[in-house]
């Protein structure tokens, strides 16, 4: 593998003015104890649409969206430098109440993990927590959520029984309308369809694009059809950097640095 | 425009407030067990240590001395707090019952977990794990209606002594020690023995030469927790031992050990007094003991992950 | 000889042992069952004891014995779970830490027998409560606690951290999260220590025997009251329970049907233990299957 450096003009610059933008970073670091895993990444988010965030694993894409709404805040030792700015606001910043942050920036994480409830439970959990009561609400929004993530068909009569007993591919859409149960404004999602079947992945990938109308999804894959097929913009991560960042037929088909061309073709990662 | 998630993202909400009493009441929680630790220390080492600083005893002379009768002083008007008999004895009863349990507990878990994995485990795991369970009163019991006759009638005496003692001790860590050696085996990857049976070692050689050597340090775990058991168990030792504060002639002559010792002392003390505070000085003694056992598993465990 | 057949003798050898060791366990609990059992009868079980006469039962003692538990559980199950969640969720990996785990493990090595002198000097003598239900229960806590956190600390260590992270990322406090999504989860094993706590503390005599003291007056079981002297619920009271019983009437030896009445007592004790065991077993396969779903 040759070494590539990270170089600014090659990340495209969203204009605030042209595009409205959920969310932004500003030379992001973020290290485990001594190790630096990201080394200064400046990305913007345009908002209700979909970016795929591509490279080798060990890149540090995950590590890079897990700290979009401080998932990394609970591994002992890390440390983030720069700014990561929502709605005017430095996440990182003193006084951001964390839980907040987290209900309007949602996760889907890489293995489906449901909680052992009900399939009713597990979307209802967190509204109820935060207040939602009333039972024809709850209901509506069960309804509404398996819906936009194509599950309630298949579930819609056995609501009460274990979401473990769900298929790994029912199970990831579970978390998908579990997550945008809250409403969120942005929904991270770390490599969702990789440990699914194709027929489960595509589904999965429906949905999103069908969930793009009402939220920015900023998703992580190694999987570049996936990236080529629903993704709005793509940043290239390397080695801690993101090296290239673009609209996605940009991207895929006239990279601007030979690093990203020798990733989207397959020679390396 | 006004912004409301702005403004949220400002506040506190129910969740800050949750997490902060949550984290409050499990901090307290643990505060109060590093507490209790704290103060016992503390208690038994002010109270133990007063035979030594107020009472002037010397430190070696408690140690050694055989003759324990703290209450009367000696020519040098010292107190007679010699210790030495109870510690022969639980040291005694302590190592003999030890060395009776190892191999049998160790045989039985090589039995469980090598001779017949399915049908001896089946059998043998519920039974040791009930066992472990069973009150160390039951095992004085048993020890005083069954092992003290045995041993008046096969050796004479009174029955009563360290070899009574060592019977129910070795029966009462017997379940502790193999139940801990069954996990040392079991921990010991399949492949390892995989390997030597397909190097055309028998079944044995294999057991011998690999598996009893890399589950070594847990297999000392096992014995050393089974001694540091045997050493602390107060009731059932006292009711089967004789509780005579004299170095012990022989197996079946009636002893002491520390524990039972302070189990029949402390009520006919009074607080305060010499011979109070001298039983406090075995409970120190009993506590110094049970840190050198732990800090001897840790030390193993230590040696075990390198 | 040759390995083969050192093979052969070792494994005769081997079996041989484990039929000694089975032999050894079942007559421990032939004896104790086949001895005991006999005596053991509604009266026995319901009347109190008789210190110089024959005919004495263990009602009272038996009262004690679960009083005691149930107040020394209701005391250490909570904080025994606060500080499993501090152990398992909240602490971070530094000397601090491991200064705490170090204590827990040597108070749980702690010979019963201290851990009862120190409850006899600090609740008895110093706190005032003399021989009292109160001091044993504390006492009992000590004893406890740690195998108890230990055991939730391990049982919340088994479930999954993307569990933890689902909840988290819905916005909920770590709290909240591993109250309401990783404690449930871990509920069979939590469960099942507990219960088994429950059967070593029911069987504890050294602890006892200076805290809860070694006699026990009398009951009114008609009347309820807890400040009065004589009733069952009294916490002031001194209560001696069924372990200390055994014990007592053992090396005091003025009881006529001693024997008779520890081998009894001695039978109760042991179906107890069964009992918590076999609980233990029941409830944790059933909670379990009730979590997963199955059905």
């Amino acid at each position: 593998m040759k070494n590539y450096t990270a170089d600014d003009k090659y990340i495209k610059a969203l204009d605030p003015n042209k595009h409205e933008l959920a969310i932004y970073t500003d030379d992001l670091h973020v290290s485990y104890g001594s190790s630096e895993a990201i080394h200064g990444v400046s990305l913007a988010f345009e908002r209700f649409k979909i970016t795929a965030l591509i490279g080798a694993s060990g890149s540090g894409k995950s590590t890079y969206l897990r700290s979009l709404n401080r998932m990394n805040d609970n591994i002992d030792g890390t440390k983030v430098t720069g700014k990561i700015m929502y709605r005017g606001l430095d996440i990182n910043g003193p006084g951001i109440n964390v839980y907040e942050m987290r209900k309007h920036i949602g996760m889907v994480f890489q293995r489906p993990n449901p909680f052992s409830k009900s399939i009713y439970d597990n979307i209802t959990f967190a509204p109820k927590r935060n207040g939602l009561k009333d039972k024809n609400k709850l209901d509506e929004l069960v309804e509404t959520t398996l819906k936009q993530a194509a599950l309630w068909n298949q579930v819609k009569d056995d609501l009460h029984q274990s979401a473990l007993a769900l298929s790994g591919g029912q199970q990831q859409r579970l978390c998908i309308a579990r997550a945008i149960a809250m409403k969120p404004d942005i929904l991270l999602l770390d490599e969702p369809a990789s440990a699914l079947d194709p027929i489960s992945t595509s589904t999965v990938e429906d949905t999103l694009l069908a969930l793009k109308d009402d939220y920015t999804i900023i998703i992580v894959t190694h999987n570049m059809q996936q990236a080529a097929r629903i993704s709005d913009y793509t940043a290239f991560f390397h080695l801690g950097n993101a090296l290239e960042f673009d609209e996605t037929s940009n991207v895929f088909t006239n990279p601007k640095i030979q690093a990203t061309e020798d990733y989207v073709s397959g020679r390396f990662g | 425009m006004h912004d409301q998630i702005k403004e949220s993202l400002l506040k506190k909400s129910r969740a800050t407030r949750s997490e902060r009493r949550g984290k409050l009441i499990s901090l307290f929680c643990t505060a109060i067990i590093i507490l209790v630790v704290v103060s016992i220390f503390y208690f038994v080492a002010s109270k133990g240590l007063a035979t030594f600083f107020s009472n002037k005893v010397n430190v070696w002379d408690f140690l050694s001395k055989t003759v324990w009768n703290p209450g009367s002083t000696d020519s040098h008007g010292n107190p007679q707090a010699g210790a030495f008999p109870m510690i022969i004895g639980s040291f005694a009863v302590t190592l003999l019952s030890a060395i009776i349990a190892t191999p049998f507990a160790i045989a039985t878990a090589i039995f469980m977990t090598e001779i017949s994995p399915t049908k001896g485990y089946k059998i043998l795991q519920p039974v040791t794990e009930l066992l472990v369970g069973i009150p160390s009163v039951v095992y004085g019991f048993i020890g005083l209606s069954v092992v003290v006759p045995f041993v008046r009638h096969t050796f004479g005496g009174t029955g009563f002594g360290i070899l009574a003692g060592t019977f129910v001790l070795f029966v009462m860590i017997l379940p502790t020690v193999t139940s801990m050696s069954v996990d040392a085996l079991r921990a010991v990857p399949r492949y390892y023995r995989e390997a030597s049976l397909a190097l055309g070692a028998t079944r044995w050689q294999t057991i011998y030469k690999v598996v009893l050597r890399s589950a070594t340090p847990g297999l000392a775990t096992a014995v050393i927790f089974g001694m540091s058991r045997a050493f602390g168990e107060a009731l059932a030792v006292q009711m089967v031992i004789g509780n005579a504060a004299l170095l012990p002639h022989n197996l079946v002559s009636p002893a002491s050990t520390l524990t039972s010792v302070l189990t029949m002392g402390m009520g006919n003390t009074v607080m305060g007094s010499v011979s109070n505070n001298a039983l406090w000085s075995l409970a120190l003694l009993l506590l110094l003991m049970s840190l050198i056992f732990n800090l001897i598993i840790n030390r193993i465990a230590k040696k075990g992950e390198l | 000889m040759n390995s083969k057949k050192w093979d052969k003798v070792a494994t005769g050898v081997l079996y041989f042992i484990a039929g000694i060791m089975i032999l050894i366990l079942a007559f421990l609990l032939i004896y104790i069952l086949v001895n005991g059992l006999p005596h053991v009868s509604w009266h026995f079980l319901t009347s109190s004891a008789k210190s110089f006469q024959s005919g004495g039962g263990i009602g009272v003692q038996l009262f004690n014995s679960f009083y005691l538990l149930f107040l020394a559980m209701l005391i250490s199950v909570p904080l025994s779970i606060g500080a499993g969640i501090y152990l398992s969720e909240y602490a971070r990996k530094n000397w601090l830490t491991s200064l705490i785990r170090s204590s827990i493990d040597i108070l749980s090595s702690l010979p019963s027998i201290v851990v009862g002198l120190f409850g006899f000097l600090v609740f008895s003598i110093q706190a005032g409560l003399g021989f009292s239900i109160l001091s044993g229960a504390l006492a009992l806590t000590v004893f406890n606690l740690p195998l108890l956190t230990r055991n939730v600390e391990e049982s919340l260590n088994t479930i999954s951290e993307s569990q933890r992270e689902a909840g988290l990322a819905l916005g909920l406090s770590k709290w909240e999260t591993v109250l309401r999504v990783v404690i449930p989860e871990a509920l069979p094993g939590i469960v099942t220590g507990m219960i088994l706590g429950a059967g070593r503390v029911f069987g504890e005599a050294a602890a006892l025997i200076y805290t809860a003291g070694q006699s026990a007056p009398p009951l009114d079981f008609a009347n309820w009251n807890p400040f009065y002297i004589a009733s069952p619920l009294n916490p002031l009271r001194p209560a001696e329970t069924l372990a200390v019983h055994i014990w007592k009437i053992n090396s005091e030896g003025i009881m006529p049907d001693a024997s008779q009445v520890s081998a009894g007592a001695s039978a109760v004790l042991i179906i107890a233990v069964l009992l918590f065991n076999f609980g233990a077993r029941y409830i944790s396969a059933r909670v379990y299957r009730r979590m997963t779903g199955g059905q």
